[in-house]
């Protein structure tokens, strides 16, 4: 037993480089999986709200219709629960944190206009065809009963 | 007999890490009695229950505590599985045991650097955090986050690690070792180390076991109790022993939390050596169950249990987590007693008390 028994180590310490980078002169290395910030490709989202149910902090709005989605970058704790719901994996990690600022603010991304525009066109296709669907049910169904009465008869 | 007063003690001190209060009653110099209060940063995690659904509450869970958190969501997956009545693929167990292995680490050397700071010795509480940071950086690497893991999901894991990281981290932990041997060398050698902790704070083997202390605490004063060794997860292959002192003082606690590091460390390379070749990783649970579970297992800080009550509906009914913390409190009130006042602030870190789990 004695004591300075960490004296040499403390010594050779004298001599060492510093094992603190001194940020910001060198900038940050993130690692590959480091989970920094959620990013979405807005124009891949189909709106389906995965994420929304899934974040345990409520930070994600989505607006289907009108090609909205909304975080708070502020109230996300980094789980990256959602990028692992998305359907579609248009969510995606950062390795860059959120910076600070000065409010808990909300940012909404939308659309570009082209994919909402093609978004609507294929709505109104959908509609379209779903209303000549049922226009054509409708008219086998008049037929069919037409025949029936008249068989009757 | 000297005349009693009362010292307050904390939650704000600049030599508790944590918020917990204690009214020291004292005799001159002497601590006759000891009381503690709790209930500063309670968070009401418990009862989050009733509006997040079971797969979002993994990661609340995960959140009672930022250093042993990947403890406490992995122990309520475990708790879930366990109510879904399904089985986790094993390369997921092995994967659990290496990461909170690793938690299990940088927990310890967090301790031991406050312990150092505690008694006076900077230099050693920079080295043992300088250390720290390595383990800080491999788990970065494999999970992403440095404290918060969010890795588990109820069924198994969602990140792999790759062959080439299971090697870095295999290379990592030895040169970890070869520092760590630096360190050891100092607590268990060094006069100064010795003198601030030998024969304080005592808490025989008997007293252990009638106050349920946990953890290190209970192994250091000689108590067999280890809940890896139930062998959940991939612990059930694995050769250890528990670590055992028999001295109960401040030192045995010391040396049982420096040891437990090595102890890690020899634990992670058995893991890499037979974890398994699979892909799978984690399987689907669908639905809302029916049941209740009770798991224990073996937090840095000693013994966790998880309770979960669930009754078919999206949300569980009662979710309950016992914290090692909590079962150490009536311990450091008993070994408190008939301290030196100059002692007190050695005595409360000895327990590495963590009272933001406690509260939850
Ligand atoms: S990372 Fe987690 S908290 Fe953040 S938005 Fe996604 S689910 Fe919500
Ligand atoms: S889960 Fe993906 S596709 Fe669905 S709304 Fe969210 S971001 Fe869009």
């Amino acid at each position: 037993m004695s004591v300075l028994k960490y004296a040499p180590e403390a010594l050779k310490n004298l001599f060492r480089p510093p094992v603190t980078t001194s940020y910001p002169f060198k900038p940050f290395e993130p690692a590959d999986r480091t989970r920094g910030r959620i990013e979405i490709e807005i124009d891949q989202c189909i709106g389906c709200g995965m994420c929304v149910r899934a974040c345990p902090s409520s930070a994600l709005t989505v607006d289907k219709n009108a090609g909205k989605w909304t975080i708070n970058r502020f109230d996300c704790i980094a789980c990256g629960f959602c990028v692992e719901k998305c359907p579609k994996k248009c969510l995606s990690m950062q390795q860059f944190y959120q910076e600070p600022g000065p409010e808990k603010n909300e940012v909404t991304y939308t659309k570009s206009p082209e994919v909402l525009a093609e978004e609507a066109r294929k709505r109104e296709e959908a509609a379209k065809k779903a209303a000549e669907a049922k226009a054509a049910m409708e008219a086998k169904k008049a037929a069919e009963a037409a025949a029936a009465a008249k068989e009757e008869k | 007999m000297g005349k009693r007063s009362i010292i307050p003690y904390g939650p704000q001190h600049p030599v508790l890490p944590e918020p917990i209060h204690i009214d020291l009653v004292i005799e001159d110099e002497r601590v006759i009695e000891a009381i503690p209060s709790v209930g500063f940063i309670h968070r009401g995690l418990e009862s989050l229950v009733d509006r997040r659904d079971i797969h979002q509450l993994t990661y609340v869970i995960e959140r009672t505590c930022g250093i042993c958190s990947f403890g406490h969501g992995m122990g309520y997956c475990e708790t879930m599985e366990d109510i879904f009545g399904v089985e986790v693929p094993k390369r997921a167990k092995f994967l659990r045991t290496i990461w909170f292995e690793l938690s299990r680490m940088h927990s310890h050397l967090l301790w031991l650097g406050l312990l150092a700071d505690a008694f006076g010795y900077e230099n050693l509480f920079y080295q043992c955090w300088r250390i720290r940071e390595k383990v800080l950086d491999l788990i970065e690497m494999t999970t992403g986050g440095r404290v918060i893991f969010s890795v588990n999901k109820i069924g198994g894991v969602l990140k792999d690690i790759s062959p080439e990281h299971l090697r870095l981290i295999d290379s990592s932990i030895d040169d970890i070792k070869a520092e760590l041997e630096v360190i050891k060398k100092t607590f268990i050698e060094d006069s100064t180390v010795q003198s601030r902790l030998r024969g304080i704070g005592i808490i025989t083997k008997e007293q252990a076991h009638a106050l349920g202390c946990a953890g290190p605490v209970a192994r250091a004063s000689g108590i067999r109790c280890d809940m890896r060794k139930r062998g959940y997860e991939a612990y059930q292959f694995l050769d250890f022993e528990p670590i055992i002192s028999d001295a109960g003082d401040c030192f045995a606690r010391c040396y049982c939390r420096l040891m437990e590091v090595f102890q890690s460390i020899d634990l992670i390379h058995q893991a890499i050596g037979m974890i398994p070749d699979e892909t799978d990783i984690s399987i689907d649970v669908k639905g809302n169950p029916t049941g209740e579970s009770f798991i224990r297992i073996e937090q840095p800080r000693g013994e966790a249990v998880f309770y979960v009550k669930a009754s078919g509906k999206p949300h569980i009914d009662r979710f309950r987590l016992r914290t090692p913390t909590f079962a150490n409190l009536p311990g450091l009130c008993e070994m408190l007693k008939g301290a030196e006042l100059s002692d007190v602030g050695l005595m409360v870190v000895t327990i590495d008390p963590c009272i933001s789990c406690t509260e939850r």
